[in-house]
């Protein structure tokens, strides 16, 4: 557990290190209050990057949400994603599923822990984004009352794209958006397109 | 290895002029505390801040000798060629390349000033990493803007490494009687002085702007300044140096007009990217190539001068 932590703490301290980690906070504080961050995804130091800006008390609330099929593949993976970032596994396959894959997602919530969660479901080529998966709503849906953070991450892509394990250090920043909350009686693509909207935004604002 | 007298000195005039640059600051922001030109005095003493850090990190590495000093440089190297990088146009297929100019290039030029071998330091990166990158580069069959990429990695790389591995380099010199590190002291002081001055007398007097197109804040006035007084300091500290008083101050005027060039190639470049600072590590400076954009184009200079002239 204590390695665990420690490992954790090297490989966000890492990250900084390697890309200057600069978190931007334009539309809201740091807050300890149960929120859920969703961001762009080009890379796997997205999620580090976003952990790395997170002030150290928020970032052990913080987990993040991860695709089982991929973080499960061997011993390494599975020790960083369950034991060092207490990742939420969800499947995503779609095929043969007896239970909601949303299940150990609501249980974390319910837990009082903080999410990241990355609509887009997989890591795109950092052109623009990829539709966000509706997941995410059905989440807002069923707990309106916590807030939904957007968050844009510049750059990583860059340091380790999709298919390289081999990270270049490059200046990143993550920005921190406004607040967001499911409406009354908002459909499934209004929503994803205003949550997709609000992150695009928060990239615009970022490279002016 | 600087314990020596003359570095004393050397450094109690620095530091002496910071504390009353820092005496002034603090006067101007007490006086002028609600006046409208607030945020250049707060800018200020940002600078003369960050100065004060500057001062003291260089100033313990040449104290603790030969390698902190190249150590500092390639850490100095690795920030520059970062900024550099960041903000140029990179696609999926220069990913290798990259990293092979942090891991291999990187490292391997300060190898080379660690082990003093002149010889392969001169042409590593101009002869070998010229032709070996492309070739990286080319593995992936991404043809879109290659030469375009390609140029500006290997300008990137001989700007933040090549360049501003000059400096260190100058401890690889044996002039007889004289400490090296003296010349490092010596050509950084100049240059950046020159700097100092340019700004003042810029925002004192300036009027004509040199290159408004480029860098609106560069005049006539402060050109002019900047080279007086720099060649004038360079010269006033000749003892330092393997130098007469007129050698020192031509060397100096030298070394500060390249330096200027330095600055206002540099801002050429951020302007072409649409930016106004190249990063945010040196508090008020902006990135650590705004405050060496000068030292960049001076050092390699200054080095092949002094080795050619003065070194046994």
């Amino acid at each position: 557990m204590r390695t665990a932590n420690g490992v954790s703490r090297l490989i966000t301290f890492g990250i900084r290190a390697l890309t200057g980690a600069q978190a931007r906070w334009v539309g809201c504080g740091p807050s300890p209050a149960q929120r859920i961050y969703f961001a762009n995804h080009t890379s796997h130091c997205d999620f580090l990057l976003v952990l790395a800006s997170l002030p150290l008390d928020l970032r052990e609330a913080t987990r993040p949400v991860a695709a089982a099929d991929y973080w499960n593949q061997c011993a390494l993976r599975r020790y960083l994603a369950n034991k060092v970032f207490h990742a939420v596994a969800v499947d995503r396959s779609g095929m043969h599923r007896e239970v909601n894959p949303l299940e150990p997602v609501m249980a974390a919530l319910d837990q009082g822990n903080s999410l990241l969660f990355f609509p887009e479901g997989t890591r795109g080529t950092g052109e623009g984004l990829q539709p966000f998966k509706p997941g995410i709503f059905h989440i807002a849906a069923a707990r309106p009352q916590i807030d939904l953070v957007p968050v844009w991450v510049d750059n990583a892509y860059r340091v380790m794209p999709k298919g390289s394990l081999l990270p270049v250090p490059l200046l990143c920043s993550v920005a921190f958006g406004k607040p967001v909350r499911l409406c009354e009686h908002e459909s499934k693509e209004e929503f994803l397109q205003r949550l997709s909207g609000c992150l695009a935004c928060l990239a615009g604002s970022e490279s002016s | 290895m600087i314990g020596s007298r003359d570095g004393w000195i050397v450094f109690s005039g620095v530091t002496t002029s910071l504390l009353l640059a820092s005496l002034i600051g603090f006067v101007l922001d007490r006086r002028l505390r609600s006046s409208p030109s607030r945020a250049v005095i707060a800018n200020l003493n940002a600078r003369i801040g960050a100065w004060w850090v500057m001062v003291l990190v260089l100033a313990c590495a040449l104290m603790a000798g030969r390698r902190p000093v190249i150590l500092l440089f390639a850490f100095i190297s690795f920030a520059a060629l970062r900024e550099f990088i960041t903000l140029t146009t990179t696609r999926r297929a220069d990913h290798v390349a990259l990293a092979a100019g942090f891991l291999i290039v990187l490292p391997g030029q300060y190898i080379l000033v660690w082990t003093q071998w002149y010889g392969v330091f001169t042409i590593f990166i101009p002869v070998y990493v010229f032709l070996m990158l492309p070739a990286f580069q080319i593995v992936h069959a991404d043809t879109r803007d290659f030469l375009a990429r390609n140029a500006t990695m290997q300008w990137g790389l001989m700007i933040s490494v090549y360049c501003i591995s000059h400096v260190p380099a100058l401890l690889m010199l044996s002039i007889p009687g004289h400490d090296p590190a003296l010349l490092i002291v010596f050509s950084i002081l100049v240059v950046q002085a020159s700097d100092v001055f340019q700004y003042v007398f810029g925002k004192l007097f300036g009027r004509h702007p040199i290159a408004p197109a480029v860098s609106p804040s560069k005049t006539v006035e402060g050109l002019a300044g900047g080279l007086v007084c720099a060649t004038a300091l360079g010269a006033g500290l000749w003892w330092i140096t393997p130098f007469n008083i007129w050698q020192a101050a031509a060397m100096s005027l030298l070394i500060a007009a390249m330096g200027f060039l330095g600055g206002l190639v540099m801002s050429a470049i951020k302007r072409d990217r649409g930016v106004k600072d190249w990063g945010r590590l040196v508090e008020g400076h902006g990135g650590i190539l705004d405050r060496l954009d000068s030292v960049c184009f001076a050092a390699p200079i200054f080095f092949h001068l002094t080795r050619y002239f003065f070194s046994t």
